[in-house]
């Protein structure tokens, strides 16, 4: 029998009045793993972290967390849970030890003040721990709202649009964070619209458009689905090369971009075409199947949707 | 219901009061208006001075006084008699006004302004429950006016004993009615006023629509509250604590029905029934 996914919505739809922000949600994510849920601005991220969470309450479908419904076990539910929300809802007027202080005593995080500074220690605030929040740079408001989101030992990290308006290097420590988090077993599921936030993080893409879950599965599964078999081959004679590969079977298109860029009915045909290529004396200098980016395949499933 | 949630919250939300100064200033000045600098000026005026114009206008009020009150105004000239009747019974009112003006601009922020920040989404995703963050928010909005009303009424009593008490004979402040008035009459009103306001800040879309609708639902409260206070100084003693045991029902009331106003969902900006 396969575990219970930390997070399991079905079906899930909330309207705000006549605006539709979830009309068809699906996700499932398993324990410890990596979720990204993408998508545009509007797509209906938000809400869902809402749902999980069970600050909001869903029109159709159903939410379990943990196994278990939002709406009747919120406190055991959110307890389990550490959200970062897309704007850091920090207390301006209050020190960032009073942020994390207030945090701790809500979740009854035991210890008195050293978890709160192991926390700071660990997103790098420690020597901003006794200013006032209001004077903090964005990054750091990202820190200690992460520092925040942990400091309970959550089992559910909730991260939405983690990285929203800092510059790339604190972006950067962000993911590096986020990295760090999963690595030490945490499921995570994250929201974001910048593709290159998820590459390399997402044990699993879902990918949200319009409230709705349009395709989900891990990048490698993705790209097998969705991205043809494409390789690059150069040569140091590239006219031989590119006569050769014009009689070749199993080619289906055939891009000359100074290397040759071919795209294969299967990439099972690659050893074979070396061999062929190297008889017939053609010195092949490089021969790379082609991996898509997060974000070429997120327009290639868009670009597949709209057919 | 966990109470030691709901005290954090309280905690919290009057430390961020504590180190507002654009808060706690001008409630210092206003508590320190009413409560000292006011009833200084005129006490110091009708007792040191010997104003005859305000003696004798305060005279002519007294003397449209229930025959009951008029029998209970000590003091040994006019003047004496004047300033008693001011200490007593026509500052009553302030004691009502500056702990419901207090509250209510702290309650009027407690989730509209939450929600103004964004850290209702923190509250919203906390295992705190709505019980918890309505209680919280209450304590924290009753806590700072009737605090500062109680330590006012002191200085008050401090006040009115030194510059009356002479002309009256010793010391007669706190006077048995205002200890009816601090202890039976204020309190629930203020709850009643703040049922309300809580309720109206979990509606509105602005702290700036919220105070504003306070003020409108306060206001009556306050004419009300200044009455009651009035008729329980005034020797009126049974109807000071019915209009008391009145106001402590529909303080309880209000306080449950406020309850359901707070929600997660208003505390993100979502109209629950959208």
């Amino acid at each position: 029998m396969s575990e219970t996914p930390v997070v399991d919505l079905q079906g899930v739809a909330r309207a705000f009045g006549r605006v539709v922000a979830i009309s068809e949600l699906t996700v499932n994510v398993p324990r410890g793993s990596v979720a990204v849920l993408l998508g545009p601005n509007g797509a209906g991220k938000t809400t869902a972290i809402r749902l999980i969470t069970g600050a909001l309450r869903p029109q159709k479908g159903t939410v379990r967390v943990f196994g278990a419904d939002p709406l009747s076990s919120g406190e055991s539910i959110r307890q389990r849970c550490g959200v970062v929300a897309a704007k850091p809802a920090l207390y301006d007027r209050l020190t960032g030890r009073d942020n994390l202080k207030y945090a701790a005593e809500l979740y009854g995080v035991p210890g008195g003040d050293a978890p709160i500074d192991e926390a700071a220690d660990r997103f790098g605030i420690s020597g901003a721990l006794d200013l006032r929040v209001g004077g903090y740079s964005t990054g750091m408001k990202s820190r200690l709202a992460l520092a925040r989101a942990i400091l309970h030992d959550p089992e559910l990290l909730l991260l939405d649009e983690p990285t929203a308006g800092l510059d790339p290097e604190a972006s950067r420590a962000v993911l590096a964070l986020i990295d760090w988090m999963a690595s030490t077993g945490k499921t995570v599921v994250m929201c974001t619209h910048l593709l290159v936030e998820a590459e390399g993080i997402a044990d699993q893409v879902v990918i949200v458009d319009r409230g709705a879950s349009i395709v989900s599965g891990s990048p490698k599964e993705l790209a097998n689905r969705y991205w043809p078999p494409t390789l690059v081959i150069d040569a140091e004679d590239r006219t031989k090369l590119f006569e050769r590969l014009d009689r070749m079977e199993g080619i289906v298109s055939f891009e000359r971009n100074g290397h040759a860029l071919l795209e294969l009915d299967d990439l099972k045909r690659v050893p074979d075409m070396v061999i062929a290529l190297t008889k017939a004396g053609i010195r092949l200098t490089r021969v790379e199947p082609v991996t898509p980016s997060l974000e070429e395949l997120y327009f290639a499933i868009q670009k597949e949707g709209t057919k | 219901m966990n109470w030691r949630r709901a005290l954090v919250i309280a905690k919290t939300d009057l430390k961020q009061l504590r180190v507002s100064r654009d808060f706690w200033i001008p409630m210092m000045i206003m508590a320190g208006l009413f409560f000292i600098i006011i009833p200084t000026i005129l006490l110091f005026t009708i007792t040191r001075l010997q104003n005859v114009q305000i003696i004798q206008k305060i005279s002519d009020t007294l003397n449209v006084l229930p025959h009951s009150v008029r029998s209970s105004v000590r003091g040994f000239t006019p003047a004496g008699r004047a300033s008693y009747a001011m200490a007593v019974y026509l500052f009553a009112p302030l004691a009502v006004v500056v702990p419901l003006t207090i509250s209510s601009a702290v309650a009027a922020n407690a989730i509209v302004g939450e929600r103004e920040k964004g850290t209702g989404e923190f509250l919203a995703h906390s295992p705190a429950d709505e019980r918890e963050i309505y209680l919280g928010k209450l304590i924290a909005s009753i806590l700072p006016g009737y605090l500062t009303t109680l330590v006012g009424f002191g200085i008050y009593a401090l006040v009115v004993n030194i510059i009356v008490g002479h002309a009256v004979g010793g010391w007669f402040f706190p006077t048995g009615d205002w200890w009816l008035l601090m202890f039976w009459v204020v309190p629930p009103f203020i709850a009643l006023a703040l049922s309300f306001v809580v309720r109206v800040s979990s509606r509105v879309k602005s702290a700036a629509a919220a105070q504003q609708a306070s003020g409108l639902i306060t206001l009556p409260l306050i004419l009300l509250a200044a009455g009651d206070s009035s008729g329980a100084l005034f020797g009126q003693h049974a109807a000071g604590w019915f209009l008391g045991l009145a106001a402590w029902i529909g303080a309880i009331i209000g306080l449950m029905r406020g309850r359901t106003a707070v929600n997660r969902e208003r505390l993100l900006g979502v109209d629950p029934n959208a």
